[in-house]
């Protein structure tokens, strides 16, 4: 129960929304989060979207962890 | 971008863990309080990507398992009341209490009904106006919301026979007084979606009473290799603090809107944990405003507290103390299908992340 899952809006009507988890379409309430529209991601938990996903911040995550890559492949 | 595929990539791992290998020198422990992770680590077998002096320890995170049995009791005790229909989340169901369990009191005919989310338990209270339908709302910052979101909605449509058990609990008070405790930690994995609903300035009390460090950390193996890197970083250079590994849900406020209708509802009050004993100021109970819908008040029952089940250590499991394997009921009297304490009930839980994942 304690798993979320990250899942793309595909419609909005009111506080419910219909999004896509790999595939599957599943409802979620929009009670917890404002302006979320089609194509945002959001994360999943028992039914209720928690939070938007920052696809700004996912990539720099990434780019952290791939520019220490950079600097370890040197030869030290 | 999909937010999985991206987080589980080879050549990141390899990078994350060979930066690991070469900063770590002192032994270190960290400790993850979520049963999200535990079931992470255990699936992508993160320990066993790390060097051994970095031992990683599951602690108290999994919301079925920290539920002690007396609060199982009342729930079962609930379900034997006439036109009265419980609802709740999948797992709670089977853990055993003291002499039965909701599924055991499902099958000799008490009304038990597994939901996906609350509304869907408000959408029952609506359609049997003439029983009496209680949520049994367990879980952390990441469900309480939703809790909150039932009892408002409740409230809006005038449903009166919609009643909430509240054994909701906030995870700080918890990671404090295992240290309190005497449980060795240099650092805490950080649960990512109690985080992205609470925020993560919730834990700098904690770091700064107890000189901790602490990442919140998302799912995916990419996640908690950074995350672990990061801690070790921490400890390597004798810091504390909050930092967040799990940028792209968490932030340090969090969900302001779901925190301000968690403070709208409940309360906080002291609660108990399995394992972990009384924790002040680690439970939400009701407000006074809302107390017709509070199932605590509303419905008596008696239950008596009563010994744990003899040979389940989940209490020790519970702190970090002893791993699953150390019980010697593990995987023998007690597995997934016949579960003898709460760790071995749910796919977060401890017994059952290491059972699934040996
Ligand atoms: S293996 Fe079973 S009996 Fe042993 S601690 Fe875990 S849940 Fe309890």
């Amino acid at each position: 129960m304690c798993l979320s899952i990250p899942a793309k809006i595909l419609t909005v009507e009111g506080n419910m929304a219909r999004a896509s988890v790999g595939g599957a379409v599943v409802n979620t309430s929009l009670h917890l989060v404002d302006d979320v529209k089609p194509g945002d991601y959001v994360l999943i938990h028992t039914g209720f979207a928690l939070q938007k996903i920052s696809e700004e911040e996912a990539l720099e995550t990434i780019a952290m962890i791939e520019e220490m890559e950079k600097e370890t492949g040197d030869p030290e | 971008m999909k937010y999985i595929d991206e987080f589980r990539n080879h050549d990141l791992v390899a990078t994350l863990t060979e930066a690991i290998v070469r900063r770590s020198k002192k032994p270190v422990r960290i400790m993850e309080v979520c049963g999200g992770h535990t079931l992470a680590i255990r699936k992508y077998g993160i320990q066993q990507l790390l060097p051994e002096h970095i031992e990683l320890l599951s602690g108290p995170g999994c919301p079925v398992c920290v539920t002690p049995r007396i609060s199982i009791d009342r729930a079962i005790a609930l379900s034997r009341l006439p036109g009265v229909i419980i609802t709740t989340y999948g797992d709670l169901i089977r853990v055993p209490g003291s002499r039965s369990s909701l599924n055991q009191e499902r099958a000799q005919g008490a009304d038990v009904r597994i939901v996906y989310s609350t509304l869907d338990a408000l959408d029952i209270a609506r359609t049997n106006p003439q029983k009496k339908v209680i949520f049994l709302g367990i879980g952390f910052e990441t469900t309480t919301p939703s809790s909150a979101v039932a009892i408002l909605e409740a409230e809006r449509q005038r449903i009166s026979n919609f009643f909430l058990l509240s054994m909701h609990k906030v995870m700080p008070p918890a990671m404090g007084a295992l240290i309190d405790q005497g449980i060795r930690i240099d650092g805490y994995i950080g649960p990512g979606h109690v985080s992205a609903v609470a925020g993560a300035d919730m834990y700098h009390a904690l770091v700064e009473k107890h000189g901790i460090a602490v990442v919140i950390a998302g799912f995916e193996p990419v996640d908690l290799l950074q995350s672990i890197y990061m801690l070790v970083c921490m400890n390597e250079e004798g810091r504390h603090g909050v930092e967040i590994q799990y940028k792209r849900v968490v932030t340090p406020r969090g969900n302001t809107k779901a925190c301000e209708m968690v403070n709208h509802v409940f309360d906080s009050c002291d609660e108990s944990w399995r394992g972990l004993g009384m924790i002040n100021g680690s439970g939400l109970s009701l407000k006074e405003q809302y107390s017709r819908m509070d199932a605590s008040l509303q419905f008596d029952v008696q239950v008596e507290p009563l010994p744990e089940p003899a040979g389940c250590i989940c209490g020790e499991v519970l702190r970090g103390m002893k791993k699953p394997a150390e019980c010697r009921l593990f995987g023998k009297t007690c597995t997934p299908a016949n579960p003898i304490g709460a760790c071995m009930v749910s796919g977060e839980g401890a017994c059952q992340a290491y059972y699934q994942f040996r």
